[in-house]
């Protein structure tokens, strides 16, 4: 049967959660997969809570609905634990990253998922303030996805990273994005 | 074969691509979602030198159809792009490009119309344009999309055809997804859609021709339309050999319908856009449990592919056809209408329902095709039809 992987991205409006659903799927494409990424439309407004989605695949994808049992939720910030059920319909067996300073074991229990599910923590925006000197936690979460899934391949998606940021930026800030992925990397936790 | 690489774009993206290699000398174009991406990059050629065609803003989707056609029957190479409100409010140049046997090629994103207001996808802006004389082609993917603005070139344009062609993408769920494409090389393109060489363009001031001018009773009005019966009925063959040669440029095969399954089916969904990928996502899983289901799509619209909807459906037990369009007070949508037509004269009575889907962006669940082969498995063992118009997944509620 074909491997299909469906992400759902949480974020506010310009945390950058719809270029990362496409630079998820430009990897997956650098790997010969086959692959979708949409956001969900609506009003757009900067700070509004929005979803993205992503899905991968070994084979051709030919269902165009939206995305409602995730196997992997990616939460860019965590203030929309307040306001979003971000956990609504993951799959047993799931993976559910946040962006947070909260350790992995409280969230899981804040989010009262089931034991299968599981759920890791990363302090995305700190590690972005340090390496590329903005919040823009969009990239090492991709790091932390990398960590927690075989989705993507890591090699590939920072190939990928340095050519997209090459059009407008030097090599400084390829290595600092390439060190915000690798931090989130080696700094993600799971419970 | 055609030099390619593979992108992960959007469809908006790959429409105004298509459009920049096939080398329109005017576009002249309006902004609406979900379309605007088309216009908008199409610009940004435009803007970049990308493309030398002269690109006209308007102030509505009205003058943009208007400035289409005068700049069509001046000789040009014309193409637009637009959705919903805005091809409401192309209605009357719509017939009068039709009329005028002007070939513009327009890309349609698929939209509901108002009240209420809402942005997302639908069939119903473009099954109000059914009648107005256009070919008009559907897409599933992006994919199809780039495939079809290209073929539709050749078709407009050819002698035997020159009328406008529509080539429609579904709103957001094709216009805005990022999806996997196939783009060809320029110089492929350039070569498969060729020059225009208009006939009687208007700027050939030496031998001065008259277009779109008045016939009142007793000219050849009536005259007129049976021309573009014909224009209609010859665009069916020129559509598949366009489709032909394109397949072997393309390496994808094309047909006016898309058939999965049917060599063997007792039962199948006859459907339009990008839900065909839904129906046969979930027939593959049906016939991996031993259902005999299938699926055709309908990927040219007008002129519409009778006698190939009777060769693919004679003899099933059952057919489900999906509208994402209504009809009110018909018996059920327009593509509902079509396929009971097109199974009239088989000898055997093969049992058609209908169900109105995913109005106003609605989302087409894959239960929801479950349903529906549900029904179908039902009918064909002798249970009855859901009776009326089925409105599949609508909330009893709301």
């Amino acid at each position: 049967m074909p491997q299909l992987t469906e992400i759902r991205w949480h974020a506010r409006a310009g945390q950058g959660a719809v270029t990362a659903a496409k630079v998820v799927a430009e990897t997956a494409l650098a790997a010969d997969q086959y692959m979708q990424a949409m956001p969900e439309y609506g009003p757009e407004r900067m700070g509004a809570p929005i979803k993205a989605f992503t899905r991968i695949s070994s084979d051709p994808i030919e269902i165009h609905c939206n995305i409602e049992n995730p196997d992997i939720i990616i939460v860019l910030d965590d203030s929309l634990l307040d306001v979003v059920d971000i956990a609504e319909g993951i799959h047993d067996g799931g993976v559910i990253i946040i962006n947070t300073c909260t350790p992995a074991d409280q969230v899981k229990t804040r989010l009262g998922v089931s034991e299968s599910v599981r759920v890791a923590s990363v302090d995305a925006s700190g590690i972005a303030l340090d390496t590329i000197k903005r919040d823009i936690p969009n990239t090492p979460m991709v790091g932390a996805l990398i960590k927690l899934t075989s989705v993507i391949d890591m090699d590939v998606f920072k190939g990928l990273l340095a050519k997209n940021l090459s059009k407008k930026f030097g090599q400084e800030m390829i290595d600092a994005n390439w060190a915000s992925v690798d931090r989130a990397f080696t700094e993600v936790t799971v419970a | 074969m055609a030099e390619h690489k593979i992108l992960a774009t959007t469809g908006n993206s790959v429409v105004a691509e298509a459009m920049r290699q096939c080398k329109p000398n005017v576009m002249a174009a309006y902004p609406i979602t979900p379309q605007t991406t088309i216009v908008e990059e199409f610009a940004g050629f435009v803007a970049k030198g990308k493309t030398d065609c002269e690109y006209v803003t308007v102030e509505s989707e009205h003058s943009a159809m208007s400035a289409c056609i005068g700049a069509s029957a001046a000789g040009a190479r014309v193409m637009t792009a637009t959705s919903s409100q805005g091809l409401a409010l192309m209605w009357e140049e719509l017939h009068i490009a039709a009329g005028m046997r002007l070939p513009i090629v327009m890309a349609n994103a698929n939209r509901a119309l108002s009240a209420p207001i809402n942005i997302h996808c639908d069939h119903s802006d473009i099954m109000g344009a059914r009648d107005t004389g256009w070919v008009t082609y559907f897409a599933e993917t992006a994919q199809e999309a780039y495939d079809n603005t290209i073929m539709a070139v050749r078709v407009a344009e050819h002698p035997d055809v020159m009328l406008p062609v529509m080539s429609t993408l579904d709103g957001f769920i094709t216009t805005h997804s990022i999806d996997r494409v196939d783009v060809m090389d320029d110089t492929s393109v350039g070569g498969f859609v060729g020059d225009y060489e208009p006939k009687n363009p208007l700027l050939d001031t030496d031998t001065p021709t008259l277009h779109g001018s008045f016939s009142g009773l007793g000219g050849p009005f009536f005259e007129f339309k049976r021309q573009q019966r014909e224009a209609m009925e010859n665009a069916r063959a020129v559509i598949k050999q366009v489709g032909d040669e394109y397949a072997e440029l393309s390496g994808r095969p094309f047909d006016v319908i898309q058939t999965w399954g049917m060599e063997d089916a007792e039962t199948a969904i006859v459907v339009l856009g990008s839900t065909a990928g839904n129906a046969r996502h979930v027939a593959r899983d049906l016939r991996a449990k031993g259902q005999k289901v299938g699926v055709v799509k309908v990927r040219v619209w007008r002129p519409f592919p009778y006698a190939e909807l009777a060769a693919a459906l004679k003899g099933l037990k059952a057919v489900a056809v999906l509208d994402r369009a209504e009809s009110f007070g018909a018996e059920g949508g327009p593509l509902f209408l079509e396929v009971r037509g097109a199974l009239y004269d088989l000898e055997q009575r093969v049992p058609v329902v209908g169900y109105i889907y995913g109005l106003g962006g609605a989302d087409v669940k894959l239960e929801l095709m479950e349903r529906v082969y549900r029904d179908l498995s039902d009918i064909a063992a002798g249970g009855a039809a859901p009776g009326s118009l089925v409105y599949l997944g609508a909330r009893e509620e709301a």
